[in-house]
């Protein structure tokens, strides 16, 4: 089948879910009001409160959920096919993060732009604020173990990116003094930074690096997850705008450089899918379709990582009510449209089905590596660029945005950890230097209890991490389904995803419990019965807090 | 199109990378501007508030410079005695 076929069919429908489906939560299921006041300006204090242009929020949205998480869970899960890769993640995006997105930012509008945690607890129960806390903190926890693997993987298989990939610190760093300390008009060094990027990634490509086979009995991945740790430390120390700042709006033009260079290429390449849509000779050991497929693939589809985002920033600077959809719902849809290019690039950038059956011989094994393959192969075929320069360009723009994932989450993780010193009276812990050990000691341990010692680029933490994000984004929407139940709305279309997704990660963990632990995998096999264990208390509490809501709204009033 | 649109779009551009650049980190910058002032105005107002000044002592320094200065300023100023603790004259 040609890949453009699917690549239309994709656009089409998530264009479709945008004007018609969007069109219809905003003006019957959310009501959203042109002359509603939104906290950005009632509340307006010019640090967190500010009323923002929507193409910026947009911008924002988008940049900060696509990043290399839809890259990695389609790479994984085309493994059984690119026919339910395809429906899980256009549909997904339509009916379910679109809707999640849109509506956290709309929930999170009209409880005075605070993050739908921290109003859950009014909404719905101080029972679920702290079920919000604790699911929180170990997405977190696992989202830097699972970039450090990610990325050491990708650079022990694409040597050329090394180069690249430190050099943009520097571009960064310098960036950010020019900006920041000179002054210097934002364009300028846009533009001569971007192009720097670029001929570093020409210099890379001619100059691979490899770290040494074995160092002090350490592999070259797991060589790479110390250094990278290493890096996080001194990063998450460094002041925002002297390296994330500068360095978050690199990935945002890469993003979409990349976007735009996959679907151009796609379009004039029109290469054939040589994977088959259903996989009916998948390789031995392979977990069962339903419920792996939903929580392998859980940014591209639906993830609860957004609801922290379109709450915690985006709300808060909302300019009118209306801008709402557009933000949440396209945001989260530019993230399906790279999901989408990630599935036709691991399922059409191979030579044959034998070629594609060479790469996916086990499950979990996948990945960034896999992407850069299949991409820079039709990039190759479409812009006449050399398929290794390709190949570099893609492994640098993955490799970039799981690191920035990581600087933050290692930051986020750090001021959890001093957040506990205050409430419990702990100095030590409020400490930022001992805050940040502690948080990168943790992530480090997990990244090596999850398969990253033995440099075998075993992702058995991808299904947990995409677990635990399922079950926040059922949190966020029980939190908008119940609002909906006060508000006497129609509450089928946050509710019926919110049960779905939630199902789907309880029936995940449960699975994954048994697999990990015949396969002796016992620091996972202890995070997952808590994961199971945070999945059955959501389970409880939607059901409790919704029966209770429906009977207080059909209730008569007065 | 006109050189004035041109020029038009790119402030456009401009304005738009701009806030693409500061909004996500707007916050945060903002905040630890907001901690320094918050630092240097408890500097400023601690002898109102019964805290000693540190900056008092580092002034002492400049005594001997200022001495002859000082005198004349407090005289014409109508005070006999210096009024500063910190800093002693006659």
């Amino acid at each position: 089948m040609s890949a453009i076929v699917l690549a239309v069919i994709g656009l089409v429908a998530i264009s479709s879910g945008y004007f018609f489906y969007s069109k219809f939560i905003a003006e019957k299921i959310y009501q959203l009001d042109p002359d509603f006041e939104t906290p950005a300006h009632t509340m307006r204090d010019d640090v967190d409160y500010i009323p923002t242009h929507r193409i910026v929020l947009w911008g924002h949205h988008f940049t900060a959920v696509a990043g290399a998480a839809p890259i990695i869970g389609p790479a994984i899960a085309v493994i059984w096919g690119w026919l339910p890769a395809f429906i899980w993640v256009i549909g997904g995006t339509i009916f379910f993060a679109g809707v999640h997105d849109f509506g956290a930012i709309w929930a999170s509008v009209r409880n005075r732009g605070t993050s739908v945690g921290s109003f859950s607890g009014d909404v719905v129960s101080p029972r679920a604020r702290t079920l919000f806390m604790i699911v929180i903190f170990f997405l977190l926890l696992m989202v830097n173990a699972v970039f450090a693997v990610a990325i050491s993987d990708a650079l022990v298989a694409s040597p050329s990116a090394v180069i690249p990939v430190w050099s943009a610190i520097a571009v960064a760093i310098v960036i950010g003094v020019l900006i920041y300390k000179v002054g210097v008009p934002i364009l300028w060094p846009t533009v001569i930074g971007t192009i720097i990027l670029y001929v570093v990634i020409y210099v890379g490509d001619r100059v691979p690096v490899e770290l040494p086979e074995v160092f002090l009995g350490l592999g070259a991945a797991p060589q790479w997850i110390v250094i990278l740790f290493a890096y996080a430390l001194v990063a998450s120390l460094l002041p925002v705008w002297l390296l994330l700042q500068p360095r978050d709006y690199i990935n945002g033009i890469q993003l979409i450089i990349g976007l735009g260079l996959l679907f151009g290429a796609v379009f004039i390449a029109n290469p054939t899918i040589v994977a088959p849509a259903f996989n009916t000779n998948v390789p031995e050991g392979t977990p069962p379709l339903i419920p792996l497929l939903f929580v392998t693939i859980a940014c591209g589809a639906i993830s609860g990582f957004h609801g922290l985002v379109a709450s915690g920033t985006t709300a808060k600077q909302l300019n009118k009510e209306t801008d709402a959809r557009f933000v949440g719902y396209l945001g989260s849809s530019g993230e399906g449209l790279l999901a989408l290019v990630t599935i036709i690039a691991v399922t059409a950038g191979f030579a044959s089905l034998a070629e594609w059956e060479a790469t996916y011989t086990a499950f979990g094994t996948t990945g960034i590596a896999t992407f850069v393959a299949g991409g820079s192969t039709i990039i190759a075929a479409g812009t006449g660029l050399p398929v290794e320069f390709a190949a570099t360009l893609l492994a640098v723009m993955a490799v970039l945005f799981a690191g920035t994932t990581m600087d933050a989450g290692v930051r986020l993780q750090r001021y959890i950890i001093q957040e506990w010193g205050t409430i419990y009276k702990i100095p030590t812990l409020q400490n930022g230097y001992i805050a940040t050990f502690l948080a990168v000691g943790a992530c480090l341990a997990l990244a090596f209890g999850a398969g990253g010692s033995d440099g075998q680029g075993g992702m058995s933490i991808w299904p947990l991490f995409g677990t635990t994000n399922q079950l926040l984004a059922g949190l966020t929407l029980l939190v908008i389904s119940i609002m909906l139940v006060k508000l006497r709305r129609r509450y089928i279309f946050t509710l019926v995803p919110m049960v779905f997704v939630t199902i789907m990660a309880f029936l995940a963990a449960l699975y994954q419990l048994w697999d990990l632990f015949t396969s002796q995998q016992y620091v996972l096999v202890g995070l997952d019965i808590l994961i199971v264990i945070a999945a059955i208390f959501v389970l409880l509490e939607a059901t409790s807090a919704f029966f209770r809501e429906k009977r207080a709204a059909a209730a008569p009033s007065g | 199109m006109k050189w004035a649109d041109i020029k038009e779009k790119l402030r456009w551009c401009a304005y738009l990378a701009s806030e693409a650049y500061n909004m996500p980190y707007r916050s945060t910058v903002a905040r630890a501007k907001r901690e320094q002032d918050d630092l240097f105005m408890l500097l400023i107002f601690s002898e109102m508030m019964g805290i000693p000044n540190p900056a008092t002592y580092y002034t002492l320094e400049l005594q001997p410079i200022m001495l002859e200065r000082f005198h004349d300023w407090h005289t014409r100023m109508g005070m006999e005695h210096s009024p500063l603790d910190g800093f002693r004259c006659c």
